[in-house]
């Protein structure tokens, strides 16, 4: 941990009791799903040398400057955010976090084949448990899922069902489609009644062109636009009427970038005024919807005044309840202890905090008591 | 002052159809729904489109999505520009109905015969006691 | 909640000065163009159509809310389709909307997005002379845009060439969904002879290229599509910006036409603060993208955004820089903005001018 014991501390009591939201274990590599694969699976992973692949998502190129804080890299070339004690020891412990939750971005959900995408998820799953959750209480994990097989998702999620520790499906935010399709409702039916919220997270399978103008030549611009891709799925599931259909499901974007949520709502609330007929299951004003179904998760903030740009939300959006905390771990978007800027008043401070977690993840406090009946 | 005005006669407008009148200087549509008579402010709220240029339709609702409940054939106008449905019983548009509303006008059918004795504005109309008129409270 | 009630008698006070940045003329029947087009081409039209990475040739697949896009009261009496009629145009428009000034945006056949390349050539050419023929002579008010077909780039440069003297053209018009994102070294030739004619380009929603119109693939319904647009601009406006377009011409100026202006602040703060990160891949951008962004970017003001409050259309403006508004109707489609009710705020008289008439005059330099 780089930085003097004095600021550690003033971290410690600033963020005491955080609920960070978004947090990435790294898969060391394939080996360690092994125990987790079927027979069929572990032979094709030695005949077709799936071991040697590497799977790191075209979306977080391992050693570009974001994926990974300088403070935050690991010794003798792991793989960041693969070591649960560098875990602790640069995030968990020094925001003296309540509970973290790991979406882990491992590139299983991206392979073409339905059934290889599936095992590769439950093993992700699988191994998530015993090496991660099992290992510190604190923890929570989403749910990873291959989407585009809804039979074999709804599976692996009601395989997760009992254990409250799981709160979240996570999905990338450039999929396979546009993500309020019906065809992915099984999904979203399954997530309301287990109580798990869906987490959208940045990324892409990379099945069609990032933007509707083609594909940019450069890392930084993908990833500039997926606040946009964000801004789609969003239109897309409210206009598919996903909320009037599952009116108790929590959607989390997670690190969205925050800012354009602002013009978002603007544009989607005129534009309903006049095309409501279309869809006229959407009774209520896109930004309405947004403010009872979604959450967004705070890192990265796209501003230059981090401060202002959270009031300013706070303000067009009419609502404190929308934010969550967030390292981002170990991917770069801060310097030092600024997870959240300073300044911000109560309570909209303390909701980000985990005020507003504890609503978005009804199972997350279940699992504690699970967790001492177990013991 | 509220005071009642004589804008056309019945025969004049055909189901369906709608004008254009002014009284007192304020333009209202008139609007024939099957028959049923109807005077909303002519302004869409919105940008000010001319709201007797637009479309009559129904209402359109849905229990759930994909489920599509139609209603109330032509009595909402849907403004020419932006497409904004206003309801033409109360003036109140469908996605703000507290904030954002057209005015509507008290409108009675009558037979001439009772107009010519009461005391009626009808500047631009001899009244003939055999025609039914449309008559508004503005 | 206080009803909203429009106001006439304010708005009468104002006396109106336009300059309306994005009018679009259509045709009242397609053989309006032939007398501009080719023989081969003409036959090419009827027996093979337009040729696009699109279902149908001349329909969109997500139809709009109302015919044509346009607004259901801008039918010719005489027939044709909204926006054939320079005498409704006036009537309707020009006149009573007090428009000194109104550029033409013609959109029919999607010329820059032809598969074949030389009919789409061919098109711009006979499309551009069109305006000139059918609308500017007619009308001295209007002004026309030169289309090219950016796909080839020899041709457009041509074009650009060819019109480039031409007082009846004001800027360059592209629809951002191009094969690919505007800021490639295939499209830069354009750029350069942009300069060189000192024409601005004009980025106009539209076009098609097979890609999905959002980054999170096809949308279902009209309501989503709509909505696309703005995130197209974003990358339009990120890819000019990475590839170092701005770097290399710093006398082009890029008018992002009908793309909303909710989006710019927070694109301009999310360039920047993942530039800071990654400019090492991109080293050829010598400065914060945002500040490419405030000194060669301009903004039509049409659809205009409606936030809650006049307070927060206010910081936008303060945001973006009033100067870099230019206002546009979109005259005769249906999110057309009337320009005495479209700013939902109390503008003093010298921004309403300002926004509505100075920035566009000095912009494009006219009068
Ligand atoms: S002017 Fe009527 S909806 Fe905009």
């Amino acid at each position: 941990m780089v930085g003097n014991r004095q600021a550690d501390l003033s971290q410690a009591t600033r963020y005491a009791g955080a609920i960070d939201c978004d947090l990435h274990p790294a898969v060391p590599g394939m080996s360690a799903l092994m125990p987790y694969l079927d027979d069929y699976w572990r032979e094709m992973v030695s005949v077709r040398a799936l071991d040697r692949l590497n799977l790191n998502l075209t979306s977080y190129p391992q050693n570009a400057p974001l994926s990974c804080r300088p403070d935050w890299t690991l010794d003798q070339g792991r793989k960041p955010g693969s070591s649960l004690e560098a875990m602790q020891a640069h995030v968990l412990n020094s925001c003296q976090s309540r509970y973290g939750i790991l979406n882990c971005l491992y590139g299983a959900q991206v392979f073409h084949s339905e059934d290889m995408a599936a095992a590769f998820c439950r093993a992700t799953n699988d191994w998530l448990r015993d090496e991660w959750l099992n290992r510190d209480s604190r923890l929570r994990a989403s749910i990873t899922i291959a989407a585009h097989n809804t039979e074999l998702a709804v599976a692996e999620i009601e395989r997760r069902a009992d254990d409250f520790r799981f709160v979240q499906v996570l999905m990338l935010v450039s999929g396979e489609m546009t993500l309020g399709r019906r065809q992915l409702w099984p999904i979203y039916q399954l997530a309301e009644r287990l109580g798990l919220a869906i987490g959208i997270h940045a990324g892409s399978a990379y099945r069609y062109a990032p933007t509707a103008a083609g594909w940019p030549s450069y890392y930084v611009e993908d990833y500039i636009a997926q606040s946009c891709a964000f801004e789609s799925q969003l239109q897309s599931m409210i206009s598919e009427g996903v909320f009037a259909k599952f009116p108790n499901l929590k959607v989390v974007a997670i690190e969205s970038g925050l800012t354009w949520l602002s013009g978002f709502v603007w544009r989607a609330d005129k534009t309903w005024k006049g095309l409501r007929a279309e869809v006229p299951w959407v009774t209520r004003a896109p930004s309405e919807i947004i403010r009872n179904h979604v959450r967004f998760t705070v890192q990265p903030i796209d501003a230059a005044d981090e401060r202002e740009a959270i009031l300013r939300l706070t303000d067009h959006l009419k609502s404190d309840k929308l934010f969550l905390f967030s390292t981002d771990y170990p991917h770069w978007q801060f310097d030092g202890d600024v997870a959240l800027p300073d300044g911000l008043p109560d309570p909209l401070f303390r909701n980000i905090l985990s005020e507003n977690a504890l609503a978005t993840y009804p199972r997350m406090a279940k699992a504690d008591h699970a967790l001492e009946v177990a013991e | 002052m509220m005071a009642r005005h004589i804008v056309a006669t019945v025969d004049e407008i055909a189901p369906g159809q709608r004008r254009l009148v002014s009284v007192n200087g304020r333009e209202i549509g008139i609007f024939n729904v099957d028959g049923e008579f109807f005077a909303v402010g002519n302004r869409c709220p919105h940008e000010g489109a001319s709201l007797c240029k637009g479309r009559l339709v129904g209402l359109v609702e849905a229990s759930e999505p994909g489920s599509y409940q139609y209603s109330r054939r032509g009595e909402l106008i849907r403004c020419p520009w932006h497409g904004w449905e206003f309801d033409l019983r109360t003036g109140k548009s469908w996605c703000e109905p507290d904030r954002t509303k057209v005015r509507s006008y008290e409108l009675k059918v009558e037979p001439g015969g009772a107009l010519v004795e009461g005391e009626l504005r009808a500047e631009t109309f001899p009244v003939s006691i055999e025609k039914q008129y449309i008559v508004v409270e503005v | 909640m206080s009803t909203i009630e429009m106001d006439r008698s304010q708005s009468a006070k104002h006396k109106l000065r336009v300059i309306d940045c994005d009018i679009h003329p259509a045709m009242t029947s397609w053989t309006e163009v032939h007398p501009y087009l080719e023989k081969q081409w003409i036959d090419h039209l009827s027996v093979y159509g337009s040729h696009l990475r699109h279902a149908f040739s001349e329909a969109l697949s997500h139809p709009r809310m109302s015919p044509d896009a346009a607004r259901i009261d801008a039918y010719p009496d005489e027939g044709g389709p909204p926006g054939s009629s320079l005498e409704l145009m006036r009537k309707q428009h020009l006149d009573p909307n007090g428009v000194q000034v109104g550029m033409l945006i013609p959109l029919r056949w999607n010329p820059g997005s032809q598969r074949n390349l030389d009919f789409g050539a061919a098109l711009t050419r006979a499309m551009n002379t069109w305006q000139v023929e059918r609308w500017v002579k007619q009308e001295p008010r209007l002004r026309a845009s030169v289309l090219v077909a950016q796909e080839d780039t020899e041709a457009a440069v041509k074009e650009i060439d060819a019109r480039g003297g031409d007082p009846n053209f004001t800027q360059i018009l592209i629809l951002p969904r191009t094969d690919e994102p505007l800021g490639r070294r295939r499209y830069w030739p354009i750029y350069e002879a942009a300069v060189r004619n000192n024409l601005p380009i004009t980025v106009h929603v539209g076009g098609t290229n097979g890609h999905p119109s959002t980054g999170g693939g096809w949308p279902s319904y009209y309501m989503e599509e709509h909505h696309s647009v703005a995130q197209t601009m974003q990358a339009v406006l990120t890819s000019l910006v990475f590839e170092g377009v701005f770097e290399r011409f710093p006398k082009l100026r890029v008018v992002i036409m009908e793309g909303g202006l909710g989006w710019i602040p927070s694109l301009s703060a999310r360039m920047d603060k993942h530039w800071s990160r990654l400019r090492s891949e991109v080293p050829h951008l010598k400065r914060p993208p945002s500040e490419y962004v405030r000194e060669q970017v301009w903004f039509s003001t049409q659809p205009m955004e409606e936030p809650g409050s006049a307070a927060e259309l206010i910081d936008l403006f303060d945001r973006i820089g009033w100067d870099r508004l230019l206002f546009s109707t979109d005259y005769p489609h249906w999110d057309f903005d009337d320009p005495r009710y479209a700013f939902k705020a109390n503008l003093s008289e010298a921004q309403r001018d300002q926004l509505l008439y100075g920035n566009s005059r000095n912009f494009y330099g006219l009068g």
